[in-house]
């Protein structure tokens, strides 16, 4: 077994490089070069140190491993570490996407660098941290911590509007995670400590169960984010600089839906049942609605942020549906989400950079000028569209099922969101890359330079082999999400059979 | 209490005796020297609190009671009187630049702080209403002069006379609510009081409300809140500094103990003003800061939030309530003296510069002092892994446990509000353009900020020793 804490390495490692890049002087060339590789390398070694994790994992077991713990705050409140199937695949793509967002922001941002990439390396600890935290405070200290950060990548490297989204970002998060915070405390009065394992195990009366549910959901369906609290992610989106909108989109969005999986469903499983119906309701409405006004957008960064919300509905509803193939399918379309969505707002980025807008209209027939890029893009439009052969379909199609098995309704309206998303996705791509190349300003525009090339290609890759092949996914998560569905059905069970014999 | 067991020992009184004898001697040598002894008789009081600090921690462990009962040593007393003692010894380091200006070289300046000092002292150890009043007079009266200690200026004048004048108002009723309570228990023994309040009579609550009142106007909390903007803001800066840390120490001090200890049969009772007045501080604080232009203003407002959240800890009125105060306070003195420490460093050709419009860019010119001062307000405003959370940890835990849900959930809405002006000023540091360079820190301001900087942002790392402190301090009470 592992001798050495693997998993507080990961977390803290980019630590120590944004203090590397802190003891770096001056602001010339040369200092912002530095900052550059130290934090290219860092996010490197980092990745490199969590594909340990996936090596030594045992995915048939399903309880938490590489478990750390120290004392920390007080009895009960501790410094546990750990993942599962559930975890890890987080953990991964969090790593595996810093890199990306390093060199995305090699030429973008020249504002600033060391102050944006230490932003950055401290925003890779929180959200590794959070993924890895096994104490329910510090999930919180993560979870909350990344607001810091965040709050000021898209206050100072943002667009024009970035004071105004910046403040939204942080004070809608902020008031949906404080009342989570008031349910940690009432938890740890309950079980007398705030570590997820021992609470896992716990039972919680029922009248708890439902104010912690709601205070959770408070929390998660704001970040991830759900309708209709989900009017700061475009703004958010919009105003962020590229690698910003990345990781946005990319991983602070899952840690809503790793929250779910992690809490609401194991630890307040009636709740999480009774409640069911408001989850599939307000997943139903995102779904539609959003993909509704995703069509009216002007502005491709916010079309995509829309679609965005339109397939977290997919993921709270396979996860809420209690099933093992709307679980697994709801972990996996995050990952899915997780690369296509990332590498979307890479590929605005790519041309953000060179037109300095975001205007649908200000671009067409970009396919003359760059072959490359209009088939990158065409390969993650198809991907957000859910076609079959890529990540998309596999995660669209196993929350579709695993709901249908519980609520026809809801599967039903669902399934018209997949193809609202064929509407608007396509309708982009045909006013962004189709068309005559008429604009004089798009008339000497390059295709994708060998860095951009570097940043697009490998997600390419993940996008179609997850897509014919999504195993090595499914079966790192399997045994944790079967094991978190048989907990949950026995519970609920267990509840209908007392009340059956009451009756 | 008879006189034998409690004695007339001057063993526990040693470091308050310390403090007087030593405060008299250097206002000898101040009067008899000059003014030109400012700089040494700062100096000195600065080693006479650390002296008077060492002493009070080599005093023998346990509870230590003498002047019959009325004057207790406890962990509670050494935890906050540490606590005083820091807060007016760093706000004597802040305070050396104002008094090198040759037109305020005022020796008196630093014995009155000495002398507030030791009204803190006697006030954090009373065990009856006498001791309470005698040191809650020479705190507040040292307070008020300090306040007009810029003798020239019209704001700094005015902010010492309305100090005085509702400080005064505000002991009245203190005294009032005392004499009802001495009326109907018999006693002005915490201890006589608790035994003598199993119900809460009208006269009992009667005089209680107006005890709680005189204590309120101390802290700060609303609604006996108004004095404090104008007084912050007409106050020199360092005095301002010295307000919003040492005295609020001491008074939240006699708040918990005169509420846990002398009337803990009537906690229902007391428990609904202190929650009023927790949700009432709490939700002013936080929005009538988000229109304020001056800092200090600012501060004085965000003083009065706070004051709030502790509060939220006292009305739990159990173990982990008290705990919860006195982590909150331990943890707003050090966030507000940092953030003083950043605000008197702010200066433009030798011009203080007060309105947060001021610190624009201060992330490009000032990287390093825009960083810790970032940290401060995020703390401040309660946002993990910093300190700030933890104290709104402690104390909204308590108030959890105790069942008081509304006043929790209220309370953690408001510290949204109240993130919202924190994060304005930051917004103008980092997201401003720059508006010219500020002057360099001097050397006392640096270290002030460095370590309450960094015990700020570290204090997740190993909050251990602070907790079990406070702990036994709390438990000390009971």
């Amino acid at each position: 077994m592992t001798t050495w804490p693997i998993l507080s390495v990961v977390t803290f490692l980019p630590v120590i490089g944004a203090l590397a890049i802190y003891l770096t002087r001056g602001d010339d060339e040369a200092a912002r070069r530095n900052a550059r590789w130290i934090a290219m390398w860092t996010t490197l070694v980092t990745f490199a140190v969590s594909l340990i994790l996936v090596w030594r994992f045992d995915a048939a077991n399903p309880d938490f491993q590489f478990i750390e713990k120290a004392n920390w705050l007080a009895s009960g409140i501790t410094y546990h570490m750990g993942v599962d199937g559930i975890s890890l695949p987080f953990v991964i793509l969090t790593t595996a996407l810093m890199p990306f967002c390093i060199i995305a922001s090699w030429k973008s941002v020249t504002n600033r660098v060391r102050e944006y990439m230490m932003a950055f390396l401290l925003l890779e600890t929180l959200m590794v941290g959070t993924f890895c935290a096994l104490d329910l405070v510090l999930f919180y200290l993560f979870f909350e911590g990344g607001l810091i950060p965040m709050f000021l990548i898209i206050g100072v490297w943002g667009g024009p509007r970035r004071v105004y989204a910046s403040f939204k970002f942080f004070l809608y998060t902020l008031l949906g995670s404080v009342l989570m915070l008031l349910a940690i405390m009432a938890l740890y009065w309950n079980a007398g400590t705030t570590d997820i394992p021992t609470l896992m195990h716990t039972a919680v009366p029922r009248s708890l169960q439902t104010w912690a549910w709601l205070a959770f959901f408070a929390s998660f369906a704001v970040k991830m984010p759900m309708w209709p609290v989900h009017t700061w992610l475009p703004d958010a989106h919009v105003e962020a600089p590229t690698a910003g909108s990345v990781i946005l989109a990319a991983i602070l969005l899952k840690m809503g839906g790793y929250g779910f999986l992690r809490f609401s469903l194991p630890m307040f499983p009636l709740a999480s049942h009774d409640f069911a119906w408001i989850i599939f309701s307000l997943s139903v409405i995102a779904i539609v609605y959003t993909s509704l006004v995703a069509l009216m957008q002007e502005d491709i960064k916010k079309l995509i942020a829309y679609s965005s919300v339109a397939h977290m509905g997919f993921v709270t509803m396979g996860i809420f549906a209690g099933t093992t193939q709307g679980v697994a399918g709801g972990v996996f379309q995050m990952v899915s989400h997780g690369i296509v969505s990332g590498a979307l707002f890479l590929c605005v980025g790519i041309v953000y950079d060179r037109m300095h807008t975001r205007e649908i209209v200000a671009y067409g027939g970009l396919v003359n000028r760059m072959p490359l890029y209009a088939l990158v893009f065409m390969v993650f439009t198809m991907a957000n569209v859910g076609l079959p052969g890529t990540s998309g379909f596999v995660g669209e199609f196993m929350t579709l099922l695993g709901t249908f098995k519980v609520s026809i309704p809801t599967a039903t309206f669902a399934t018209l969101g997949v193809i609202l998303s064929a509407a608007y996705a396509l309708w982009l791509y045909r006013k962004v890359v189709f068309g005559a190349l008429t604009k004089p300003s798009l008339a000497s525009i390059k295709d994708l330079t060998f860095r951009e090339s570097l940043t697009l290609f490998p997600l390419v890759a993940l996008t179609i082999l997850f897509g014919v092949y999504p195993k090595p996914v499914l079966d790192m998560s399997a045994a944790s999400v079967q094991q978190l569905v048989n907990n949950y059905n026995a519970a609920v069970t267990a509840v209908k059979a007392a009340a059956l014999v009451v009756q | 209490m008879s006189f034998s067991s409690a004695g007339y020992q001057l063993l526990p009184v040693l470091p308050e005796l310390v403090l007087a004898v030593g405060a008299m001697g250097l206002l000898m040598l101040g009067a008899y020297r000059g003014e030109g002894t400012t700089r040494p008789v700062t100096t000195l009081a600065v080693v006479l609190l650390v002296v008077t600090g060492a002493l009070e921690l080599m005093l023998p462990a346990g509870k230590l009671t003498t002047f019959g009962g009325s004057f207790i040593v406890d962990d509670f007393a050494r935890f906050l009187k540490i606590l005083a003692i820091i807060g007016s010894a760093v706000t004597l380091i802040l305070s050396t630049e104002f008094l090198s200006d040759p037109s305020r070289r005022i020796f008196e300046y630093s014995i009155l702080v000495l002398l507030s000092t030791l009204g803190m002292m006697v006030l954090i150890s009373a065990a009856d209403l006498i001791m309470l009043y005698l040191g809650l007079e020479l705190m507040s009266l040292a307070l008020y002069v300090v306040a007009a200690s810029n003798r020239d200026n019209a704001k700094s004048t005015e902010a010492g006379l309305k100090y005085f004048v509702l400080g005064a108002l505000s002991s009245g009723m203190l005294l009032y609510g005392a004499s009802l309570i001495y009326g109907f228990t018999g006693t002005v023994d915490f201890a006589g009081i608790a035994a003598a309040v199993k119900t809460g009579s009208v006269g009992i609550v009667f005089g209680l409300v107006f005890l709680l009142a005189g204590l309120c106007f101390k802290v700060s909390a609303v609604p006996f809140h108004m004095w404090t903007p104008d007084v912050y803001e007409g106050a020199p800066t360092p005095v301002t500094a010295f307000f919003a840390s040492a005295p609020k120490v001491a008074a939240l001090a006699v708040f918990t103990r005169v509420t846990l200890t002398a009337f803990p049969g009537i906690i229902p009772q007391w428990q609904q003003i202190l929650v009023f007045v927790a949700i009432a501080s709490m939700a002013l604080g936080s929005f009538a800061a988000i229109g304020q232009k001056n800092i200090k203003r600012l501060m004085a407002y965000s003083s009065i939030g706070h004051m709030g959240f502790a509060l939220v800890g006292l009305a739990s009125g159990t173990v982990e309530g008290a705990q919860g105060v006195l982590v909150y306070i331990a943890i707003y003195v050090a966030m507000t003296l940092g953030t003083f420490a950043v605000i008197l460093s702010m200066k433009r050709d030798g011009q203080p510069m007060e309105q947060i419009s001021d610190f624009a860019g201060l992330s490009r010119t000032n990287p390093l002092l825009a960083f810790f001062f970032a940290m401060l307000l995020f703390s401040l405003a309660g946002i993990p892994p910093l300190a700030g959370f933890f104290a709104k940890w402690y104390v909204f835990v308590a108030a959890i446990k105790a069942g008081l849900f509304t006043l929790a959930v209220i309370g953690v809405l408001t510290s949204v509000v109240g993130a919202f002006y924190y994060l304005t000023i930051i917004k103008v540091m980092y997201f401003d353009e720059p508006a010219g360079e500020i002057e360099p820190m001097r050397i006392e301001l640096r270290t002030v900020l460095a370590v309450a900087g960094i015990f700020n942002i570290f204090f997740f790392v190993y909050p251990g020793p602070l907790v079990s402190v406070a702990t036994a301090a709390a438990k000390s009470l009971f």
